[in-house]
């Protein structure tokens, strides 16, 4: 399974499928962050965590422990 | 009657500009009943009639997060006359999502298209009839920051609600989940009259076969679609009902093979594309930069993110507590305060006779009490206009963004960076800088460590023991940082497994809104309102805390002298008065110290000074200082405490020499281990309960008398135990014999160890992995 933690900076994904549950996975959905939703990888923070991604034209930051419950295709 | 509007919209909308702009002065801060969410209210600029309700900035309506919970209660519960819903068009897709929502609570909405002058520049092209439309509200396009269109908006958002006209909410969601939530309504909607009398509306009418309100049925009907919890617990629906509801949502959920929180999420993402591939024409190529994209390749780069960082968190540092800051304090406090307002008050009130008593009451307890803690104010304010700037730029949430992997680990923010690092200039306005961590147990985990940081106030303190007993070794003050740091740390582990800070923990998935000048209005207006907030809500606490320190520290029994014309019966045997005392051993607070003395016994500095010293200590940290100048003679020509000016002048000698006496005191309590002692004296000042003014700032930032108690109370302690294991164990090191205390010292450490290394139970992670093995 490939998530959006494997994905490398400077890249771009399409959201296949999200993993989790309550308040984590509904917040990652009501960010946009939905099935089918390019997402494109800007940059990882200085310290090696967390990632910026790009998602419907706006900068989001995750966790890449919370970019692993992102399954991308 | 009053028309009442609420404004909903997106963090970084534009919302707080918006509402200031159509408020202006009128407006009342408060909290949301329950939780400390802040909550704004204001009436209309020119319309008085008119109450705007400023909702917290939300990015949906879900029930997981405080604010989204406190937004939806307020529109349903109190049902608005109107929407004022704030979209940025830049950001419009994500924005539309709450629109979305907004849209299905069945009140009239008008939505303020904000920025539209930056879409305007980039060549977007909006059209706003067929917006509206679609979403059956009026669209105006406002630019908050400019102050245009927000007028307009509010006027059409009061004819709205004059006319009570709320359109049809849009059909947003794809055939069978329109067809599932339809028969959700009707479930909820018709029904046997008989049990319809259990059910009271929000409003408190009834409707005679219906559970919920006619206007909120769609509301009502999606979100138990989404198997909400809160709406199901509020509704408490009939069995019967509520399987058929269930059954509804399975067959969808199989249909559409997702579950169906995600099946809504995602269809009204997939609406809002389609509107917006018909209603907006982007002027600018997909991917290119903007001015933004192209400062944030600057500011987080791999490289260059940090040595920035540094540079920003200096000049914050440098302006707020070496130059602009130190001159307005000095200046507040020696003569502002002291020069211009507590002289020439006492002498007025002496001219006039006024009793000795009360000129000492409102001079040095009153005047100097309150003067100390408002002396910082300017300072504050300088301070809280950087912190504006950084947020209103957009810097603040890079600063999470880069700190979050440090702080993270010990269930802190990478925004709790800010409040620390003020925190070694002054505890007060450290803590409250914590209020631009958005997540509640982050900020309360915040507040409750920040003052841990030695302030400069401490410093005194920490040159004291250095000076007295170290020969004035650097090892002390880096010492108190670190021991500052390590009690940081090791109580963010700690309390994070504890059941105050448990819970679902709150996802860090975080915008980084876009980068752009800061708007002079705003960043004065969070400043005015952060520092009044401070003077209003802290200030009753050290106005009373000042009053009474002053009180049980300058009144007492003392001797009665026998007075020389001999008229006083009293007088003659050697009777003790209550009255205004010389010395502070006499006073009542120099009698609580005796008497609560013992309580330190076991951290070695039990005597009366010490404990006299350290509540003294919270007035201000640095009068720890002048207590023991007084308490131990070492004073100048006139009595006065010479201790502070000797570590501020003296050499190392000098100091050394000066502090003697102190450094005595220190050795006679603990049986000759002084150095030990006295560095037990050290932690525990530093750790324990800060001074009033950072209380009373702790008090206005929890808002909430049990989680100030819970902070002070756990700071105490915290100090208490890791003074007594220091000392007693230090003890047992040099050789003394294993005791009572040995023993406590040992339990201590094992209790806190455990804390530290237990499993979390409460992780959220954890008991859903096991759950899901089970």
């Amino acid at each position: 399974m490939k998530t959006l933690r494997d994905v490398p900076v400077g890249k771009t994904a399409v959201v296949a499928r999200l993993h989790g549950q309550g308040a984590l996975k509904r917040r990652i959905m009501d960010m946009g962050l939905t099935k089918g939703t390019e997402v494109y990888v800007r940059k990882v923070a200085p310290l090696g965590d967390p990632v910026e991604l790009t998602v419907r034209g706006y900068e989001l930051s995750v966790r890449k422990s919370d970019a692993e419950l992102i399954e991308v295709e | 009657m009053a028309i009442r509007m609420a404004l909903a919209g997106n963090p970084n909308s534009g919302k707080t500009t918006l509402f200031n702009d159509l408020t202006g002065s009128n407006q009342y801060v408060g909290n949301w009943p329950g939780v400390t969410v802040e909550k704004k209210e204001g009436r209309l600029k020119g319309n008085h009639d008119v109450i705007l309700q400023d909702l917290p900035g939300i990015y949906s309506l879900s029930p997981y997060t405080l604010e989204e919970v406190v937004a939806r209660e307020y529109l349903v519960n109190e049902k608005p006359d109107a929407i004022i819903n704030i979209v940025d068009a830049t950001n419009i897709e994500r924005n539309l999502y709450l629109t979305t929502q907004l849209a299905e609570l069945g009140i009239p909405m008008v939505i303020a298209l904000n920025m539209s002058d930056i879409t305007r520049k980039n060549g977007d092209v909006i059209q706003l009839q067929k917006l509206g439309e679609a979403l059956g509200c009026q669209v105006v396009e406002t630019s908050a920051l400019k102050g245009t269109g927000s007028q307009e908006a509010a006027r059409k958002a009061a004819e709205l609600a004059r006319s009570r006209s709320a359109a049809e909410p849009p059909h947003v969601f794809a055939g069978s989940v329109e067809h599932a939530i339809a028969h959700i309504e009707d479930l909820i909607t018709h029904r046997d009259g008989q049990e319809a009398e259990h059910h009271h509306h929000a409003d408190g009418s009834v409707h005679a076969g219906s559970i919920v309100a006619p206007h909120l049925a769609r509301w009502y009907a999606i979100k138990l679609f989404e198997r909400d919890e809160k709406v199901a617990a509020e509704l408490r629906l009939p069995q019967g009902i509520g399987k058929a509801i269930e059954e509804t949502i399975r067959s969808c959920e199989q249909e559409m093979d997702d579950d169906a929180e995600s099946i809504i999420t995602n269809q009204r993402y997939a609406y809002i594309n389609r509107l917006v591939s018909t209603c907006v024409r982007k002027g600018r190529p997909k991917g290119s930069l903007t001015t933004s994209d192209k400062i944030d390749r600057v500011v987080t780069n791999r490289w260059l993110a940090l040595p920035i960082f540094v540079a920003v968190m200096f000049l914050v540092y440098y302006i707020s507590w070496t130059t602009i800051g130190t001159l307005l304090t000095d200046f507040t406090n020696d003569t502002l305060i002291g020069a211009w307002i507590q002289a020439p008050a006492t002498a007025w009130l002496t001219s006039i006779g006024t009793a000795d008593w009360l000129v000492g009451l409102i001079g040095d307890g009153i005047i100097g009490g309150v003067g100390a803690v408002l002396g910082f104010v300017p300072q504050l304010l300088v301070l809280f206009i950087l912190l504006g700037i950084l947020e209103d730029v957009g810097y603040m949430a890079r600063i999470a963004f880069i700190m979050d992997r440090v702080f993270r680990k010990f269930g802190l923010s990478g925004k709790s960076f800010i409040p620390m690092l003020i925190g070694t200039g002054c505890g007060v306005p450290g803590v409250m800088a914590s209020r631009t961590i958005e997540n509640e147990r982050d900020r309360k985990m915040t507040i409750m460590t920040t003052t841990f940081i030695p302030c400069g106030a401490k410093m005194p303190i920490v040159g004291l023991i250095a000076g007295a007993l170290f020969h004035n070794s650097a090892w002390v003050s880096t010492g108190a940082y670190f021991i500052g740091v390590a009690a940081i740390i090791l109580s963010g582990i700690l309390l994070k497994k504890t059941r105050p800070f448990s819970g679902e923990p709150a996802p860090f998935v975080m915008e980084l809104p876009a980068y752009h000048a800061p708007s002079p209005k705003n960043v004065l207006h969070s400043m005015w309102e952060r520092g009044w907030s401070f003077i209003r809500r802290a200030g009753t606490v050290i106005l009373v805390s000042s009053i009474f320190i002053w009180f049980t520290s300058s009144y007492g029994w003392a001797p009665v002298q026998a007075p020389e014309d001999g008229g006083v019966a009293a007088a003659q045997t050697q009777e003790t008065a209550f009255g205004a005392v010389e010395d502070m051993d006499d006073s009542m607070l120099g009698k609580i110290g005796s008497v609560a003395a013992p309580v330190f016994e076991p951290l070695g500095f039990g005597s009366w000074q010490s404990t006299v010293a350290t509540v003294m200590g919270l007035v201000a940290k640095e009068e720890v200082v002048s207590v023991f100048g007084v308490l131990y003679g070492v004073v100048d020509d006139e009595g006065n405490d010479a201790a502070m000016a000797l570590l501020e002048e003296g050499t190392s000698e000098e100091i050394e020499q000066g502090l003697s006496p102190i450094a005595a005191g220190f050795e006679k309590e603990s049986n000759g281990h002084g150095k030990l002692a006295a560095f037990a004296f050290l932690i525990f000042n530093l750790l324990c309960a800060p001074c009033f003014a950072a209380m009373g700032a702790i008090k206005r930032e929890m808002n909430s008398p049990k989680w100030t108690l819970f902070a002070i109370g756990y700071q105490c302690g915290f100090a208490y135990a890791v003074a007594l294991i220091v000392y007693q164990l230090g003890l047992l090191l040099g050789g003394a014999g294993f005791g009572l205390g040995t023993a406590a010292a040992f339990v201590l450490l094992g209790v806190l160890v455990y804390l530290v290394v237990r499993p979390n139970r409460y992780d959220s992670r954890h008991l859903s992995s096991k759950a899901m093995g089970a």
